[in-house]
């Protein structure tokens, strides 16, 4: 069973992607910030962490150039959340070693469709 | 025996063979074949500075303080070992400038000035008329002697002869007739005179020749030679006193003095000036001058001891003059031809000193005083006197005459008092004073006109006093006691030992103090002054001479025809002559004839020099700028004509400051830039913020319905759940936009208001109980304080409610968890209300005391939970307090708690913000 870690600060999207994901049947892990999300990978690397861009003191650009920094998460795919979509944000994500890029608000099939998509990588 | 006919016939010959001379060279010259076109002619020229005192007066100084007759022929050799510098400068740039004279000298070289004309020309005149005097006292004495031949016996001293028997006078007159038929049969642009110049090599000749010839005969003819002569000398116990400097012969102190007045007068006296630098035909004839005129100094001074010693030794003291040693011992020994030789050698040296000085001073007299001022004052009847060269001829050969019965005045009056020597070193004191002047402005750029006629009036006062005036005394003709005691008996102003400086003679006493004073004068006064843009081109011209190859046009502007110039130089030099340089200079710039040419820059400066050679240079710009008619000079043409232009330097000046202004603005206009910059990013960061709030609600809203829609599975709890997120979500979207809209609204102006008068207190109870079921559900208790009375307020009541149920909120959510305390006050001030909302949660960092008025800004950022609020609700509530006229602040500090505050005053001046006077109404 593949396992992802949704990193967000806003609670109710939280709540969303995690009854979402677990009708899909995947294991799902919760980070409120990025502090959190990286401590989440240390107990547990995970396939995929749902990554959202706007958070409190590290930012979502922050935690995926530390993510790709590190050899031993090589193998986690990043999606990246926003609610904004300016090009060159997704720019930047893309450039700082994110896999894919989603904004909000999102369509709950394409989300799936696209974690899908990534895990079979 | 001689016989007065036979002494006046030769005299008459010789003279008309000098005419005859000067008569075939000012031919030759007119024809374009010059004869004296020859260095070996300009050197013998110069020899015009051994005059009678040379012929006759060296043997008398030679007498009385042996080689002390030698230093003013040192000087001369000294300085021309420096002509090829300080010399072939003098003539480049005179005749650059077509300068005439050393008035005019002076005069161009600071500002073309008439004034430093008048003056330099007054003070040579004072100066050499002693000379000139001293001459005729030469002349008429020789004759006298010569008459008693064979018998040597002085001429009578002391009693007046009375005046139509007095042989000087004659004399003068004869000299004076003579002069003006040499030297003033035309005017000349150049005021070359070559006939003159012819002569004066010939008379240099014929006084050489003599005095040699008397020296031979002495040396060789009474004696066996030089060894024989001064073995004789020997015996005479006077003989090695007069031979050893210190004693009779002069201390080094005086020979110093005297080497420098003779360097400095075989430059300044004006017949010097005249030949070497007037009548110079070309510089290069310098180089052999530089050699052959101190040889010619030197064999005519070889015989001047034998002579003196043999004089001596055959006269006894007191019998005969010493002066006359060169005359009388011929005479005394049978020598007729000889004797007669001698006088005729002594008549040349008289002759030739005296045509030269006075044909140079009455050219200054004419250019640099007389014509001045009759410009001044008569400048309307000039200018309509179609022919002004004969008025200038005449002031010319006028000048000649008064001169010489000047001289012949100083003669009778100061004749007797000297030895001959003396009055021409008075005189070579008077000249030196030109010496800071002129060598300052060859070499000086600083030099200004008032520095130079400050150190030109000091020189020649000080020259008076201390020379001019003793003479007066020593004549009788000032008490002596002005002399031996001082002006009114003041000891330290005695002209002789002025402030007290006592050991030296009077000649180098005199040089002192007046060069002192002249090179004082100019230095300091011309270091505390500036020169003006005339004189500073005027020093470049002259300073720089060498170095400027070609002339460069006078960039001027002006309308005038070439007929009125043609007229105007025509009246001065004749129109017959004017005619002529003008085709001259016609076919020099290539035109066919006179009316092709335009009349430019170019034409006027040869007009002008044309002016300049016959009535001097200031005169001549005062004429021509009569008849034509200048136009300013713009900026442009200054600039041409200064190299190195004090205006380039102000100009760059004012480029520098320009750009300093032009980069101001520049960093001004960045500044604003950026400021611009910065609003559009906080606009810009704005819309990217608000997109993002309102997004975020928007992603639950969509997820949970599209949840809710497709999955038939869910739980009816997870149903409700997800349900009520809808609705909370839908509510916090719509919240969001509303306060966007409003802050938007308030922000630009465009808000709606209606005031009203109403009761403070009123709106606080009303927001109070609206907020009711909040402050149940999160238990926080609520104290109210407010007074008995308020006055009323006029403000906006919806608005107001706002702001309290804004701040209520915010207590609500951050007062403390467990035991919530929120204090609401009202406070009535002097000028207006304060109203006071406290709560007891954990306070806020002053350092977010500004922050959390700021948009999307809230604290709790730093907080674990994510607060509720849209961050907008203090920026609204400011905006209104201030459209009021009011404040909102908040009081606080970590950990105990925070009181926001807001004042309302009573009686606004006028609306803040932008509310439009029509959306005030009365409710």
């Amino acid at each position: 069973m593949k396992t992802i870690l949704i990193a967000d600060d806003e609670p109710n999207i939280v709540i969303s992607l995690e009854y979402l994901l677990q009708r899909e049947g995947y294991r799902v892990e919760v980070a409120r910030d990025g502090d959190e999300a990286l401590q989440a990978f240390q107990r547990q690397v995970p396939d995929l962490v749902l990554l959202d861009v706007m958070m409190p003191r590290l930012s979502g650009y922050d935690v995926c150039q530390k993510i790709r920094e590190n050899a031993a998460w090589s193998g986690t795919r990043i999606v990246m959340l926003t609610a904004r979509g300016r090009e060159i944000e997704v720019a930047k994500g893309l450039a700082l070693g994110a896999d894919a890029y989603i904004t909000k608000p999102f369509s709950t099939q394409d989300l799936l469709t696209q974690v899908r998509a990534q895990l079979e990588r | 025996m001689l016989l007065a006919g036979g002494i006046l016939l030769t005299s008459f010959a010789y003279l008309g063979i000098l005419f005859a001379i000067a008569y075939y060279g000012d031919k030759r010259a007119d024809a374009g074949r010059s004869i004296i076109a020859n260095p070996t002619i300009y050197a013998l020229s110069m020899a015009v500075y051994a005059t009678s005192w040379t012929f006759y007066g060296s043997v008398g100084r030679a007498a009385a303080s042996g080689v002390g007759f030698l230093p003013i022929y040192l000087g001369p050799t000294l300085m021309a070992a420096l002509w090829w510098l300080v010399l072939r400068k003098m003539i480049r740039i005179s005749k650059v400038n077509r300068i005439t004279s050393i008035a005019d000298f002076i005069a161009a070289r600071y500002g073309k000035s008439a004034m430093l004309g008048g003056l330099v020309t007054v003070i040579a005149v004072i100066g050499i008329i002693p000379y000139i005097a001293l001459q005729l006292k030469a002349v008429s004495a020789s004759f006298l002697i010569l008459l008693q031949y064979p018998a040597v016996v002085m001429p009578p001293k002391g009693h007046p002869v009375v005046l139509w028997q007095d042989t000087a006078l004659y004399v003068a007159l004869l000299l004076a007739a003579f002069t003006v038929l040499f030297g003033t049969r035309h005017l000349d642009a150049t005021e070359r005179h070559e006939g003159m110049v012819a002569a004066i090599a010939f008379e240099s000749l014929v006084k050489l020749l003599a005095f040699l010839a008397v020296g031979v005969f002495v040396t060789f003819g009474l004696y066996g030679g030089f060894a024989d002569l001064f073995e004789h000398a020997a015996q005479l116990p006077r003989a090695t006193q007069l031979l050893t400097l210190g004693g009779p012969a002069g201390t080094y102190g005086s020979w110093i003095g005297l080497i420098l007045l003779s360097m400095l007068s075989i430059l300044f006296l004006p017949r010097q000036f005249q030949i070497s630098v007037v009548e110079n035909v070309n510089e290069n004839h310098l180089s052999k001058a530089v050699w052959l005129f101190p040889l010619y100094l030197f064999a005519i001074n070889i015989f001047v001891l034998p002579i003196t010693f043999a004089g001596l030794m055959h006269f006894h003291s007191g019998q005969v003059d010493a002066d006359t040693f060169v005359l009388t011992l011929p005479m005394a020994h049978g020598r007729e031809a000889l004797a007669l030789f001698a006088f005729i050698g002594g008549l040349s040296a008289a002759t030739g000193m005296v045509i030269v000085e006075t044909i140079a001073l009455s050219t200054m007299i004419c250019n640099d005083l007389v014509m001045p001022v009759l410009l001044r004052w008569q400048a309307r009847r000039l200018s309509e006197r179609s022919d002004l060269s004969g008025l200038l001829l005449g002031i010319r050969r006028g000048a000649i005459v008064v001169l010489m019965m000047l001289g012949y005045v100083y003669y009778r009056a100061a004749g007797e008092a000297y030895a001959l020597v003396s009055i021409g070193l008075v005189s070579f004191a008077a000249v030196a004073q030109f010496a800071p002047a002129m060598l300052g402005g060859m070499y000086w750029k600083q030099g200004t006109h008032t520095g130079a006629f400050s150190g030109l009036t000091l020189g020649f006062a000080l020259w008076a006093y201390t020379l001019l005036l003793p003479s007066f005394a020593k004549s009788g003709w000032l008490p002596i006691s002005f002399i031996q005691q001082g002006p009114l008996g003041i000891e330290w102003l005695k002209p002789l030992s002025l402030f007290g400086l006592n050991g030296l003679d009077d000649i180098s006493h005199s040089l002192f103090w007046s060069l002192l004073a002249n090179v004082g004068g100019y230095v300091t006064v011309s270091l505390l002054g500036r020169p003006s843009i005339r004189e500073h081109a005027q020093a470049l011209l002259f300073v720089d001479v060498f170095r400027t190859t070609r002339r460069r046009s006078n960039p001027w502007r002006g309308s005038a025809s070439l007929q009125d110039m043609l007229t105007l130089v025509g009246r001065f030099l004749g129109p017959q002559r004017a005619e002529e340089a003008f085709a001259g200079y016609a076919a020099s710039r290539g035109a066919k004839s006179l009316r092709e040419i335009e009349p430019d820059a170019e034409l006027v400066r040869f007009a002008e020099t044309q002016l300049a050679g016959a009535i001097g240079a200031s005169s001549a710009r005062v004429m021509l700028a009569s008849v034509v008619k200048e136009e300013p000079l713009s900026m442009d043409e200054v600039l041409n004509i200064l190299d190195e232009a004090s205006q380039l330097i102000t100009y760059s000046h004012q480029l520098e400051q320009k750009s300093q202004q032009l980069e101001a603005a520049t960093s001004e206009l960045r500044a604003a830039n950026e400021r611009l910059k910065e609003l559009d990013r906080m606009k810009d960061d704005f819309i990217s913020t608000v997109t993002h709030e309102l997004r975020t609600p928007l992603t639950s809203i969509r997820a949970f319905s599209e949840i809710l829609q497709s999955d038939p599975r869910l739980t009816l709890a997870k149903r409700e759940e997800f349900i009520g997120i809808i609705v909370k979500e839908s509510e916090r979207l719509s919240r969001l936009i509303n306060q966007v809209l409003d802050l938007s609204k308030l922000e630009s102006g465009r808000a709606e208001w209606h005031s009203a008068e109403l009761d403070l207190r009123d709106v606080i109870e009303d927001s109070v109980s609206t907020t009711q079921p909040l402050l149940r559900e999160h238990g926080v208790e609520l104290t109210l304080d407010l007074p008995e009375r308020a006055p009323r307020l006029r403000v906006d009541r919806d608005r107001l409610k706002q702001v309290m149920l804004n701040l209520i909120s915010n207590a609500v959510k951050f007062c403390d968890r467990r035991d919530g305390r929120i204090a609401i006050a009202l406070h009535v001030l002097p000028e207006a209300l304060r109203v006071d909302v406290r709560d007891n949660g954990t306070g806020i960092d002053p350092a977010d005391h500004e922050t959390i008025f700021e948009k999307f800004r809230q604290v709790g950022d730093t907080l674990t939970e994510k607060p509720q609020g849209t961050g907008l609700g203090l920026p609204i509530s400011r905006q209104i307090i201030e459209h009021f006229g009011g404040t909102l602040w908040v009081e606080s500090a970590r950990g105990q708690g925070a009181t926001f505050s807001f004042t309302l005053p009573l009686h606004p001046q006028v609306a803040q913000g932008t509310a439009s006077p029509a959306s005030e109404m009365t409710a």
